[in-house]
């Protein structure tokens, strides 16, 4: 008889776990949806969790009106194809006055568009556990976070109150208005996200292959032209290049990197010898000193 | 080797997890960074920024300062210390690692245990200049609490010390003394210089005295899979799935043990019995189950199981008890309140809980053990423990998923302690107190009626009648018998016995010898109530336990207690047995039956001694005894 596992499946075995414990604990629970490979896996670990029966709970996907075309249309075939309960909320009056990253600059449009319309989202719906796929190994505030992570009634996240969290026992305990911010996949790092996808078949976002695409390159970031939104000026500049995103959210805030990687085998080999950490494509970490800590505790994810 | 090779090989390895403590002067932060940097973790940007940030708040002079790469949080790194637990990911080509990083700190107890809770194995730092220090002694202690089985004592800075042997041999030697009252079963000892690299990837040539392996040959090496616990089966059901009407799957976490198709199980806490039908999950039906996998288990008949419940084998159970005794490490910063109900939370289990004792307190320092009523954050107790319903459990040593647990606040909902189950207790350990002791201070109204007046009026004397003596040995005949002699006679009097106090006033106490005492505990009041208020009761409870008997005795007042014991042998016993208890019990269907799995404790010096018969001569002696006490008639 054979009792090892690898560390796959255990980090598998470990994420079904919290994704049951959450859901047979809280009264109603939603799973963050970001259209990215993290929340693709994600969404894997939560079918597995409950088959053959289907996923209790709801995603819900914060759109910001300014993700890639391609992001909204896999949303859309996935979602239907594979059934989900999908809600999708967006600030509605944040769009309606034109709030953009071109216009207003990444800080207000994150805040706005992304931050606001997560808390508002959740408001709406009261919901008491909100699942996000983020891990550790991606940014240092994020090392210190627990896997049950408590807010406030403004969903604000405290590092200094942060609960115990000891073996896999994890307090479910909140009152009216309070919620919890579940990480499944926490003690996953980047590879073992590509490893997983590769095993389990995962269909993602064409977006994270290489492809010639147009670009434009703004202060060092590869910026995609994804529609007429970016001002002409820029667009102009516009060049076709062999490029690929290693994280996706809005593209005026996501820079692309210039790559030849077209299968997930290119990817991590790529990945392994040239090495940037992934979150440097995303413009907005770069605001202020400390800034994710600094946007989690406003309720950011 | 190709990228596909790679991936093939890389998914296959398997997962270590550990825990470092040390202080910030121990070098940590800089053991871990050399561990992430040279295994090419560390990617050029994060390197960047971290050289950027070494310049302007850097504690390192002119090095890279490794810890602040390590210490996430803006508020800790401007004070230059780590004050939770962080996370960190590498891998070499055999293992995949995460280092749950914490503190030194005495004020930070709840971060170390934290981390240790989950990790195979820890490493100790230790300064070479400085030895074996107090802290040193603390870790390691809460290391052991916390049941990790590896534990590599890393001698550090061995470069300031001129690589001696000498040096490393007596910290080394004087780490033993301390460590062999601890339970440790796989230590290792390396010298090693963290900041020069020495012992840390490779075996370093400043030190080829040492013969062991480097730091990280160690960590790839150590053989971890035996540690969990493949002989104890116990699934504690986390949801029960019901997707269409024929199927009804009960999904958990094998928290140890081996599950199989095909096994007989019985569900705690009805122990009912099935087989397991299938084991389902997304990539096909297993054959067998086991930590710490996930699955989703079919039962072949329908039994009701709800989470909370668990599935084990029935020639192994664990201990299904209201009452045990646990290390309790507090950890929030308001200290223990004994009035308060927490709640707990046991595998998928949760109920109230209250601690009824501190037994004694552990100084981390000096593992001294004191004792004391008060617990405040960061200190570590040995407590008893009463939950309102039963959970399922074994010692944390055998079984660290069914062996530990949390308090939860019902207030603030804080997670306020952890709490680590201790090996099975004799039930002479049992909390058999039920007497206060010296402690009491009766509060009791002035009555303007006086106790001569009351006796006058009925004619008696307020005395308790306590019949003890095995299931079936005629307690409850000779009781009815001599409450209706008693009535016919004129006396007023009130009867209690097991059915009637259990149907009402104890219907949450089981059988176990620590909710025996304590229904009996509320029968001695109720009989002192009645007692002070002229009334004659008579009580008919098996109360097998010596110790016990005297405690009621001492509560209803040994002047007006009268022990009367029914002499039987199990034999008369069993022929008496209306309800079968004693096949049942022998079956192992029900546990605590005394005269059969507990001891039944004849009375050491019985007011009355009876042997049980059917004859009407004994409850004569119960009322010849009576009289001649002139308790009735007066």
């Amino acid at each position: 008889m054979n009792y090892n596992l690898t560390n796959l499946r255990e980090l598998e075995a470990e994420a079904i776990h919290i994704i049951r414990e959450v859901a047979a604990e809280f009264e109603n629970p939603v799973m963050l949806y970001s259209i990215g490979k993290d929340s693709s896996v994600m969404l894997r670990l939560a079918e597995k969790a409950f088959y053959p029966g289907k996923v209790p709970f709801p995603l819900m996907h914060i759109d910001s009106k300014w993700k890639f075309k391609e992001m909204i249309e896999f949303r859309d075939r996935y979602v239907e194809e594979n059934n989900w309960k999908l809600i999708v909320h967006y600030n509605k009056k944040g769009f309606e006055s034109g709030i953009g990253p071109f216009t207003h600059g990444s800080k207000v449009h994150t805040d706005i568009m992304k931050t606001q319309a997560l808390l508002a989202g959740l408001d709406k719906y009261g919901f008491d556990a909100a699942f996000g796929g983020a891990r550790r190994d991606e940014e240092k505030s994020r090392a210190k976070e627990r896997i049950f992570s408590f807010r406030d009634s403004r969903h604000q996240w405290d590092p200094k109150i942060q609960r115990p969290e000891l073996w896999d026992t994890y307090n479910a305990k909140v009152h009216k208005g309070e919620s919890i911010r579940v990480f499944p996949i926490s003690n996953w790092t980047e590879l073992d996200i590509w490893q997983y996808i590769r095993l389990e078949n995962i269909p993602i976002v064409p977006l994270y292959f290489a492809k010639e695409r147009a670009i434009v390159d703004i202060n060092g970031s590869l910026i995609l032209v994804d529609d007429d939104r970016m001002p002409k000026d820029l667009r102009d500049k516009a060049e076709m290049k062999m490029v690929r995103f290693r994280t996706l959210g809005c593209y005026p805030l996501t820079g692309a990197i210039e790559s030849n990687a077209d299968t997930i085998e290119k990817i991590v080999e790529e990945m392994m010898t040239v090495t940037v950490s992934e979150r440097t494509t995303r413009v907005i970490d770069f605001d202020q000193e400390a800034s994710m800590e600094q946007k989690k505790r406003e309720g950011y994810f | 080797m190709n990228i596909k090779e790679f991936l093939d090989q890389d998914q296959k390895k398997d997962l270590l997890r550990l825990l470092t403590a040390g202080s910030v002067d121990d070098g940590k932060s800089t053991l871990i960074g050399r561990l992430l940097f040279d295994s090419k973790k560390l990617y050029d940007d994060q390197l960047a920024t971290l050289k950027r940030d070494s310049e302007r708040v850097g504690h390192a002079g002119k090095d890279i300062d490794y810890a602040l790469l390590l210490d996430g949080l803006k508020a800790e790194r401007e004070q230059g210390i780590t004050i939770d637990v962080a996370y960190r990911y590498f891998s070499t080509k055999k293992r995949k690692f995460i280092i749950a990083d914490t503190p030194g700190h005495e004020q930070y107890t709840r971060n170390m245990v934290t981390g240790a809770s989950t990790a195979n194995l820890a490493i100790i730092l230790i300064d070479a200049r400085k030895g074996v220090i107090t802290q040193t002694k603390r870790h390691t202690f809460l290391v052991s609490l916390l049941g990790i089985k590896h534990v590599i004592l890393a001698v550090n800075k061995m470069d300031l010390m001129d690589y001696s042997k000498d040096v490393f041999d007596n910290i080394c030697n004087d780490f033993k003394e301390f460590v062999t009252r601890l339970d440790i079963p796989d230590l290792h000892y390396i010298p090693l210089s963290a900041l020069k690299g020495d012992n840390i990837i490779e075996k370093s040539d400043n030190m080829t005295w040492y013969s062991g392996k480097s730091i990280l040959e160690l960590l790839e090496s150590i053989h971890i899979s035996s540690d969990r616990n493949f002989v104890d089966m116990r699934y504690p059901v986390q949801y029960v799935l019901r997707p269409t009407l024929d199927f009804r799957g009960f999904s958990a976490r094998v928290a140890s043990g081996v599950i199989r198709k095909g096994d007989t199980v019985m569900v705690l806490p009805s122990r009912k019995t099935s087989k397991v039908e299938k084991i389902v999950t997304y990539d096909g039906e297993l054959d067998y189950a086991f930590p710490p996998q996930a699955v989703t288990v079919t039962l072949e008949d329908e039994i009701d199981i709800s989470r909370g419940d668990m599935l084990v084998h029935t020639n192994n159970i664990p201990r299904v008890e209201r009452h045990f005794e646990a290390m309790l490490v507090w950890m929030d910063e308001t200290a223990l309140d004994k009035n308060v109900q927490f709640y707990i939370k046991h595998t998928t289990n949760s109920t109230k809980a209250s601690i009824d004792l501190i037994r004694y307190k552990v100084d981390v320092n000096t593992l001294r053990k004191d004792e004391t009523e008060e617990l405040g954050l960061n200190e570590i107790a040995r407590v008893l423990i009463s939950t309102n319903k039963a959970l399922y459990f074994d010692p944390y040593k055998k079984n660290r998923n069914t062996g530990s647990f949390i308090l939860i606040d019902p207030v603030s909902h804080n997670t306020v302690a952890v709490g680590m189950i201790i090996d099975r207790m004799s039930i002479k350990d049992m909390p058999l107190k039920i007497t206060k002791g010296d402690e009491e201070k009766i509060i009791k109204g002035q009555s303007l009626i006086s106790s001569e007046e009351r006796q006058n009026k009925l004619n008696q004397k307020g005395a308790t009648i306590w019949i003890t003596g095995l299931h079936g040995s005629g307690k409850n005949n000779l009781a009815y018998s001599l409450e209706k002699s008693l009535f016919d006679m004129g006396a007023t009097l009130v009867l209690l016995d097991g059915k009637s106090v259990r149907s009402g006033l104890s219907r949450e106490l089981d059988f176990s010898p620590a909710d025996r005492a304590e229904h009996l505990r509320r029968v001695a009041h109720i009989c002192r109530i009645l007692n002070d208020q002229g009334i004659i009761t008579i009580c008919s409870f098996i109360s097998p336990d010596e110790n016990i008997r005297n405690q009621v005795a001492d509560i209803v007042g040994r002047d007006n207690f009268i022990l009367t014991y029914l002499d039987a042998d199990i034999e008369y016993c069993r022929s008496n047995d209306k309800y079968g208890l004693y096949k049942k019990a022998e079956n192992g269907e029900i546990v605590f039956m005394p005269g059969v799995d507990i001891e039944y404790e004849i009375p050491e010096s019985a007011d009355i001694t009876l042997r049980a018969n059917e004859k009407p001569e004994i409850v004569e002696k119960v009322l010849e005894h009576i009289a001649r006490k002139k308790i009735f008639p007066l």
